[in-house]
């Protein structure tokens, strides 16, 4: 019954969205105010049933109704109780009707919200995300029906994939799709925008909050993901240019993009064409990365649940969004002209230089993604395109972007003055010789790419910081320091763990012990023991560095029961320094035991990293407000240089 | 095409311990030098038999044997680019992480120059206006 009651608010929500999404189409177009007003209920009640919708799918889960096909292949009873609730996403159909519901909610929160551009283009606003959600519905509904029953109801259930029951993994997919979905809002206010003729200042200002707020919880939702794949996959690598992982890293970086071009459009009423292709792109890229990631097109570690058909769908779906508002962005930027001009060095051609090298990043991510399918489409060879290739173009680009984003936050709008640089920039510049001089000399670190690394994370680090130690602060300035304090961060995380990793790799028995650097590992037992719905061999390392017990590490060998599969389970150690990181392999018969240890220096600072860049972005959502002591001069806000005119 | 055909099975469930009779061990080498070279070049070779994977994260019996084939052809001296050229004979260009250098894949390499230039002419044209 409950189910059946799902499926209806289903459709209700989709009858909603069909509402939300002509009323104010016609509205607007015949100028009758009561008509395009109906978008604001439409907008509740969307929000309303489709959060009904996902209730009912929940307690078929927690319940183990397994008289629903979707229950029945992707839960069990013996599951832990949290992964009943989350493991309502972890599957296509629940994942996508989490997809709706995002997207719902983030429609009632436009239509509740101070409609600060006025109802007209709240409206307009209103009428694309219905239309948007419409064909997310459509897919649900007619291709992806999560309530679909299973007659007779099977007494138990699959199970689900051991890998994704992981707390990690399940706050991961929501944290995505919050991301996802705000990109769609920013989206929906682009082409409104386009229709209404509003693009400026005030429209960027009304945006923005979404995409920094978009853009904070992508880069948490790609941080947690890789944090998943670091202590789960048990490979200890944390970023392998997968071409899932790549898939929420394009949205991202057209995110990244957006938020440092509509501060242009904000501040400087530039830029403008710019800033609309790119919300248009973040959204397409983000339906693109939802369609690789359902449609099995691309062989992945992280496919989960995979199905062809429903591809095409998705694709259909994206061609007819992308293409409809590239169309209107082809109509409306001629008369959207780009804006006013500036020089060549100012804060404005910081950001576009900072535009460009984050779209060549981008190109790069897609072509070398979509490059091997192309290639075999074609009848070609088959080819990889893996991390190498990756590494190789992208590397040298953020380093670069590193040392400008070092200098941009210090330029004046306009036409900026450059005599303060150097002062400005020498304690940065200092650092960053320090620490490839401490790198070469203490550390013995040679490879010319992890010496860029340290000094570039030294320069931005201090060069951010200086900024943050600046009087008359406003929270978006601080938000950008911090973001860009978090990117440092990152990357001393990234090269350190990569350039001073130590590793043994040996089969031991009970009672061997291994000298790795200056830490002994010795192999006190190998036991097995047993968890709700599995049952593992746990190895017990005892670490001692000079005669000190330091950790006991506890890697393990997963059999779960339903479904039957095996999982490595890391066993780690950390302190702030760095973190032991070890694996149980297979036994050898006689009694040895394969055992791998590595230790990875500051390797959590990448996704503490991670964490700075979302709360600064969290924090840049308060716009202009005066963070620390108020100074005088309102306009030198966000510009701690006086422009040069 | 054989890609694709290892994508689809590789959709079905793993089959488990079962199949996994003989197991040999990870030895790494003697030579630190040796053991670094093999382990790069693991690190850039595709387990043939896992999903995006390479043969130096995988547990897959596989990934194993290449392994090993690795490491005894660089302690017998074999440079990693004549090891990597080995198994791309084998198996293909799929095997490797690292594209070939060949016409076919000329747009790949020059994607982020294409990229750069293509940026760079529009900026440069957008502040001279």
């Amino acid at each position: 019954m409950i189910p059946e009651l799902g499926h209806f608010a289903l459709w209700l929500a989709a009858a909603a969205a069909l509402l939300q999404s002509v009323a104010p189409t016609i509205g607007l177009w015949r100028d009758e105010e009561a008509l395009s007003g109906l978008a604001v209920p439409a907008a509740v009640a969307q929000g309303l049933f489709t959060a009904l919708a996902f209730a009912a799918l929940t307690w078929a889960f927690v319940v183990s109704d397994f008289s629903v096909a979707l229950v029945a292949a992707n839960s069990h009873t013996m599951k832990p109780d949290m992964y009943l609730v989350t493991g309502v996403w972890a599957n296509h159909e629940g994942s996508l009707l989490l997809w709706v519901l995002v997207m719902a909610l983030a429609g009632a929160g436009v239509a509740v919200a101070p409609a600060t551009l006025g109802p007209r283009f709240r409206a307009r606003v209103l009428s694309v995300q219905g239309i948007v959600s419409l064909g997310f519905f459509a897919f649900l509904l007619f291709a992806s029906n999560p309530f679909d029953r299973l007659i007779p109801a099977p007494t138990e259930g699959q199970g689900l994939n051991p890998l994704l029951q992981d707390l990690g993994l399940a706050v991961h997919p929501p944290l995505l799709y919050i991301g996802y979905v705000g990109l769609s809002v920013a989206f929906a206010f682009a082409v409104a925008g386009m229709l209404e003729n509003v693009v400026g200042p005030a429209w960027a200002k009304a945006t923005r909050p979404w995409v920094a707020g978009a853009w904070a919880m992508l880069t948490l939702g790609i941080a947690l993901g890789s944090y998943w794949a670091y202590y789960e996959l048990g490979w200890g690598g944390w970023w392998f240019w997968d071409p899932v992982e790549n898939a929420a890293l394009m949205p991202w970086l057209a995110a990244t993009a957006l938020l440092h071009s509509i501060a242009v459009v904000m501040k400087r009423d530039a830029l403008r064409a710019w800033t609309l292709l790119l919300a248009v792109a973040a959204f397409s890229l983000s339906m693109m990365g939802t369609f690789i990631v359902r449609s099995g097109l691309l062989t992945s570690v992280h496919a989960f649940a995979v199905d062809p058909a429903r591809g095409l769908f998705l694709m259909i779906l994206m061609a007819l969004y992308i293409g409809g508002a590239l169309t209107i962005y082809a109509f409306a930027a001629g008369r959207v002209a780009e804006g006013r001009q500036f020089a060549a060095v100012s804060r404005e051609s910081a950001l576009v230089a900072n535009n460009l090298l984050l779209t060549v990043i981008l190109g790069v991510v897609l072509v070398g993604t979509m490059y091997p399918m192309a290639l075999q489409a074609a009848g070609g060879a088959q080819i990889s395109v893996g991390p190498p290739y990756f590494n190789m173009t992208i590397v040298p680009i953020v380093l670069v972007m590193a040392f400008l984003m070092g200098v941009a936050p210090l330029l004046g709008w306009r036409r900026s003055a450059t005599g303060h640089l150097a002062a400005r920039l020498l304690p940065a510049a200092v650092a960053a010789a320090l620490a490839v001089v401490v790198a070469l000399t203490l550390f013995g670190v040679r490879g010319i790419g992890a010496l860029l690394g340290f000094g570039a994370a030294a320069w931005l680090a201090v060069a951010s910081i200086s900024i943050l130690a600046k009087r008359g602060l406003t929270l978006n300035s601080a938000g950008m320091a911090l973001a860009h304090l978090g990117v440092a961060v990152s990357i001393l995380g990234a090269t350190a763990s990569g350039a001073l990793q130590r590793e043994a790799l040996v089969a031991m028995r009970v009672g061997d012990a291994i000298q790795m650097g200056p830490w002994r590992a010795e192999l006190m037992d190998v036991r097995p023991i047993a968890g709700p719905n599995w049952t593992a061999v746990e190895a017990r390392l005892d670490v001692r560095r000079g005669g000190d017990s330091v950790a006991i590490l506890r890697p393990q060998s997963r059999m779960f029961v339903a479904p039957a599969q095996e999982t490595t389970e890391s066993g780690r150690a950390g302190w702030w320094t760095g973190e032991l990181y070890s694996v149980l392999g297979q036994p050898d018969g006689t009694g040895q035991w394969q055992v791998h240890l590595w230790f990875k220096p500051m390797v959590r600072l990448i996704w503490w990293g991670a964490l700075l860049m979302a709360f600064g972005g969290l924090l840049a959502l308060g716009g202009r407000v005066r963070a620390l002591k108020p100074r005088r001069g309102v306009e030198m806000s966000g510009s701690p240089i006086p422009q040069a005119a | 095409m054989k890609a694709l055909v290892m994508a689809l099975l590789l959709l079905l469930p793993a089959p488990g311990l079962a199949a996994d009779p003989v197991y040999i061990a990870d030895v790494p080498l003697e030579d630190p030098v040796a053991e670094a070279r093999a382990k790069a070049l693991m690190a850039e070779l595709r387990c043939l038999t896992c999903q995006n994977q390479a043969i130096l994260d995988s547990n897959a019996p596989q990934a194993q044997t290449m392994r090993v084939e690795v490491r005894e052809r660089i302690s017998a001296g074999e440079d990693p680019e004549e090891v990597r050229a080995w198994f791309v004979e084998r198996y293909g260009d799929w095997v490797s992480f690292v594209p070939p250098a060949r016409t076919d894949t000329a747009l790949l390499w020059a994607a982020p120059f294409l990229f750069l230039l293509l940026g760079g002419v529009l900026l440069a044209r957008r502040i001279r206006r």
